[in-house]
């Protein structure tokens, strides 16, 4: 991991105001990402999951340059692109493509699929115009949908398909990085398989870097070659996906694994359930000390007192926890 | 919820700055039109327009002429028509108000009770013959114009029935001030009210049945009838009250503009001096000064009735608070 | 044991602008005393339809409704609001899936719940807004002396989703009815949810019809489970039976398509091909027919029905087919 990542956030930090009025000095700030330090590698597929108000949506919206960023920085390739305006910017814009959970909403309904999909590329001047219709049948095998699909409307789809042209439209500007944010958390389960494949595929087929968001650990755990769990604006474990979904380190990752309900009726098969106490706390004023210290079940006074910074354990994974489980259960320290 | 409403008249206060300010550029500081003859209005000899130029200080710069201008408006409440020969304006304007306000008033009364009735039964009855009937009484309603409502009114009540049993009780056109003699303010009024309310109870019946029927495809009413609740309680406790907030908002426009003069037609018509009349009138005869006082009360009342709603808004609705 | 609620050969239509629609197609089943039915299937396949309109809460006027369906024995289909009324919210209670719409904004939590109460009992309002503080309780809100006067977009999904059951509890209700009770809240919440809802149920001797979409929390729930597609159950059984040994290759694939959290990553996950048929469809065969990757020509007339014991599914396929399509999983 000694390459250049692809796409890297730099103690990213992005706040809200929250209940502004016209009155000045009022309102509340809400940090959404909180000095956040991540980086996407090249031809990783790196899964970004976390419950509401984690603040994976705005790390994705920050990365993609959507929103602002307030402090910290973006870097692309080496290169900063945090405070790129207009023109400077268009490079990145073509190289990072975003796809959203609702696909729906992100497809002019007035317009025929073959025109949303021809109109980057006749804006970006990707292919000249004798290529664009080979290119719009090629897009469509990609995402496996027909040929005649191009001449039809966004509604006449359902939402897997909607999906897929989604997926297309975004292949279609030839990105580096695609940013998939809840990508298949609107599709039915048997759907959601076949859109998940399709993942798989592409990034085999196209050599893509892919940064995938969602709340699903199960997907996530299945297209994800690494993978960050991120709480109220921080990340508190990132490290290959096996090593973290077989021996989370964080207490967070180990309730929210034994959180999932599981598909076996032998209840025997399942994982011990770690029944969290209270809620996620309002990230507009977090816990001081660790974020997770509310609801940890082995706080001590230290993790009321301090923050624990992301720090490597031996299995190259980072973990933002004074007792990383993981590292106790290897050393022997705890024997359930 | 206190510090709300203050904030609210704060703002309030500064709005109507604003608008006074704004009106006072357009019609004072107008480039290339000479205001001291505008207000002496048409034939006035020189020596007027010198004095008026004189008095209201068109000589000096426009802060001052502001000053000037509020404070004969407000304060010493000396501005005069020259038009009407020295008539002065504001306690004409103030003559107007009662007027205009009993009318209003009155009118809002009849069109909120109704068009709550025509809504709430036209949404309970749905798709029946009644709600369809409502439907379409409330846009007869609508289109049905004011003037021509009126003078049928008028037609009806103080010439052709008027010797019946069923209209002799009522008075001759114009308006009877409430000190005067209370019934006789109530029976000068109440055809005006109806003439003036018809209309906005077609306009707001239907809006309220559409918000209704919106409300009635929520979760939150599904809830309600999984409950068990009465049919009754579902929509009076529950649809209704989500479903004022829009019939609040177009209420308040309604109000501010119609007590500002937008009433006129029906002053018109039933000869009722009021603050529409007043302004028409001075319309016609271009007299500067009173149409300056009575935009300037009209966008007060406009804004004063919307500061209301919005007050409104957070008695209704717990969100709005905050 | 007679059933609490016995629901035979209901179909369900829509008046629609393109002429009827028939979202419910010959669903049948029971609910017994003290059990968790889940009632599973993907969007579309007419799940919360059934049970609403057993509950007369779907548009009348827009929808036909007909078979047979009691409640303790008497007849509840069909029958009048003021009848309707007296059951509703006392004997049979309804858990909506979104909990920030489930709550009417504009009054406070505790006046919604009482308000219930008195619906259905004569208590009086500080009688009935104490026993919302107790109920608030027993659903883990902290502070319920003030949270009953908390207005519903004062507390979290998680919360009002804890009120609204609160709510559903209120009248000891025989039968609580849960549509997707934790699709919208978080992975951790949901635990907390899930667990509550089933040690009240219990508390309160309520069966339970849990209407979801997520085979892990059917598991985790059910006693018994029915899968429903494109309006028809087309399979039931106990959970073991479902999870176990799945009959239908609907079931097969709904269970094969959920990415697993343990054990080996599959490259690609088994999906189901196709999408499911638009609503209406009028053919005999089996609906899952298109998409079945067991399918043939005898699948598109209607369907047998394979039975051994409870244990049931709408397919042609019998054991020794099964078998050899699917050969049984060896437990992890």
């Amino acid at each position: 991991m000694t390459a250049t990542p692809l796409i890297e956030a730099r103690a990213l930090t992005r706040e809200f105001v929250l209940r502004r009025s016209w009155l000045p000095g009022s309102g509340q700030v809400l940090r959404a990402v909180d000095r956040v330090d991540l980086a996407v590698h090249k031809g990783e597929t790196l899964g970004l999951v976390g419950e509401s108000g984690s603040g994976k949506s705005t790390l994705g919206r920050c990365l993609t340059r959507l929103i602002e960023t307030t402090d910290g920085s973006v870097v692309f390739d080496g290169q900063d692109v945090t405070r790129l305006r207009a023109r400077g910017l268009r490079p990145f814009r073509r190289s990072v493509q975003m796809i959203f959970q609702d696909p729906s909403s992100s497809l002019n309904p007035r317009r025929r699929v073959g025109d949303i999909l021809s109109e980057p590329l006749a804006v970006h001047g990707i292919r000249p115009a004798r290529e664009v219709p080979g290119r719009l049948r090629e897009l469509m095998d990609l995402v496996g949908l027909p040929a005649a699909a191009l001449d039809r409307f966004p509604h006449e789809f359902s939402g897997g398909q909607r999906q897929r042209i989604g997926i297309a439209r975004a292949l279609a500007m030839e990105p580096r990085l695609i940013v998939a944010d809840e990508p298949v958390s609107a599709l039915d389960v048997s759907v959601q398989a076949q859109v998940v494949n399709l993942f798989a595929d592409l990034r085999e087929r196209l050599s893509l870097t892919y940064l995938f968001i969602a709340h699903d650990l199960g997907v996530v755990r299945q297209v994800s070659t690494r993978v960050a769990i991120m709480y109220l604006g921080s990340v508190m474990e990132t490290g290959e996906t096996d090593t973290v979904f077989d021996s989370p380190a964080h207490p967070y990752t180990e309730a929210l694994l034994s959180a999932i309900p599981v598909p076996v009726a032998d209840p025997a098969a399942r994982r011990r359930r770690i029944l969290l106490k209270g809620e996620i706390p309002n990230a507009a004023n977090p816990p001081k000390g660790c974020k997770f210290v509310t609801r940890c079940p082995y706080a001590q006074d230290v993790c009321r007192a301090q923050r624990p910074e992301l720090r490597p354990l031996t299995d190259g994974r980072l973990v933002a926890c004074h007792f990383p489980r993981a590292a106790l259960f290897a050393s022997g320290a705890v024997l359930a | 919820m206190l510090a709300t409403i203050v904030a609210r008249l704060g703002q309030m206060v500064f709005v109507m700055f604003g608008i006074s300010v704004l009106v006072f550029l357009i019609f004072f500081a107008t480039p290339g039109s000479d205001p001291a003859a505008r207000i002496a209005g048409r034939n006035a000899s020189p020596e007027t327009v010198a004095q008026i130029r004189e008095d209201f200080g068109f000589d000096r710069p426009l802060p001052v002429q502001y000053a000037v201008m509020m404070k004969r408006l407000f304060v010493t409440q000396d501005l005069t028509s020259f038009v009407n020969r020295g008539q002065k304006v504001i306690p004409e304007v103030l003559d107007a108000i009662p007027a205009t306000l009993s009318l209003v008033s009155g009118a809002a009364v009849l069109w909120v009770l109704g068009s709550l009735t025509v809504g709430v039964a036209a949404a309970a009855l749905r798709d029946t013959a009644v709600d369809r009937g409502l439907m379409i009484l409330s846009l007869i309603g609508i289109s049905a114009p004011v003037f021509w409502l009126g003078e049928v009114m008028n037609l009806l009540s103080q010439s052709r029935y008027h010797d019946t049993w069923l209209f002799s009780w009522v008075p001759g056109l114009g308006y009877v001030p409430l000190s005067d003699s209370v019934s006789g303010w109530f029976k000068a009024l109440v055809i005006p009210w109806i003439t003036l309310a018809v209309l906005y109870i077609g306009i707001y019946g239907r809006v309220l049945r559409a918000n209704l029927i919106e409300a009635y495809s929520e979760d939150y009413i599904r809830t309600a009838r999984a409950k068990g609740l009465s049919p009754t309680r579902i929509m009076l406790r529950h649809a209704l009250r989500t479903s004022l907030l829009p019939f609040v908002t177009m209420f308040g426009l309604d109000f501010g503009a119609l007590v500002g003069g937008a009433a006129l037609l029906t002053e018109v018509v039933f000869g009722i001096n009021g603050i529409g009349r007043l302004t028409f009138h001075a319309l016609q005869n271009l007299d500067l000064p009173v149409i300056l006082a009575t935009v300037i009360y009209a966008s007060f009342f406009v804004v004063a009735a919307n500061a209301l709603v919005d007050v409104l808004y957070a008695v209704i609705d717990p969100r709005v608070r905050a | 044991m007679s059933p609490l609620l016995d629901v035979r050969n209901l179909r369900v239509a829509f008046a629609t602008d393109g002429g009827p629609v028939t979202a419910v197609h010959d669903v049948s089943f029971t609910v017994q005393p003290g059990e968790v039915l889940a009632i599973v299937g993907e969007s579309g396949s007419g799940k919360s339809v059934s049970l609403l309109s057993v509950l007369g809460l779907v548009d009348r006027r827009r929808t036909v409704v007909e078979g047979q369906a009691t409640f303790r024995g008497e007849p509840i289909l069909n029958l009048s609001e003021r009848v309707l009324r007296r059951i509703r919210g006392r004997e049979i209670a309804l858990i909506s899936q979104d909990p920030m719409t489930a709550l009417t904004p504009v009054h406070r939590i505790g006046d919604q719940i009482a308000e219930q109460i008195r619906a259905h009992e004569r208590v009086s309002r500080q009688a009935a807004r104490d026993r919302a503080v107790s109920l608030l309780r027993d659903v883990n809100i902290p502070m319920p002396e003030r949270a009953v006067d908390r207005y519903p977009h004062e507390l979290s999904g998680g919360m009002r989703q804890r009120a609204v059951i609160a709510m559903a509890l209120s009248c000891n209700p025989a039968l609580l009815v849960a549509d997707e009770p934790t699709t919208a809240l978080d992975t951790t919440v949901q635990a907390q949810v899930l667990d509550m809802l089933r040690r009240l149920s219990a508390q309160h001797d309520s069966s339970v019809v849990l209407i979801t979409h997520d085979m892990g929390v059917v598991a985790e729930m059910a006693t018994r489970v029915a899968v429903m597609y494109a309006g028809r159950i087309v399979e039931t059984g106990t959970v073991a039976e479902l999870f176990d040994d799945p009959w239908h290759p609907y079931t097969w694939g709904l269970l094969d398509s959920i990415p697993p959290l343990t054990g080996a990553r599959p490259r690609r996950l088994p999906s189901i091909a196709g999408m499911p048929p638009p609503p209406g469809r009028t053919e005999p065969g089996c609906p899952f027919a298109p998409r079945c990757r067991a399918a043939m020509p005898v699948c598109y007339l209607p369907p047998p029905e394979q039975v051994a014991g409870g244990h049931r599914a709408l397919c042609v396929l019998d054991a020794p087919a099964r078998a050899a399509l699917r050969p049984p999983r060896v437990a992890a």
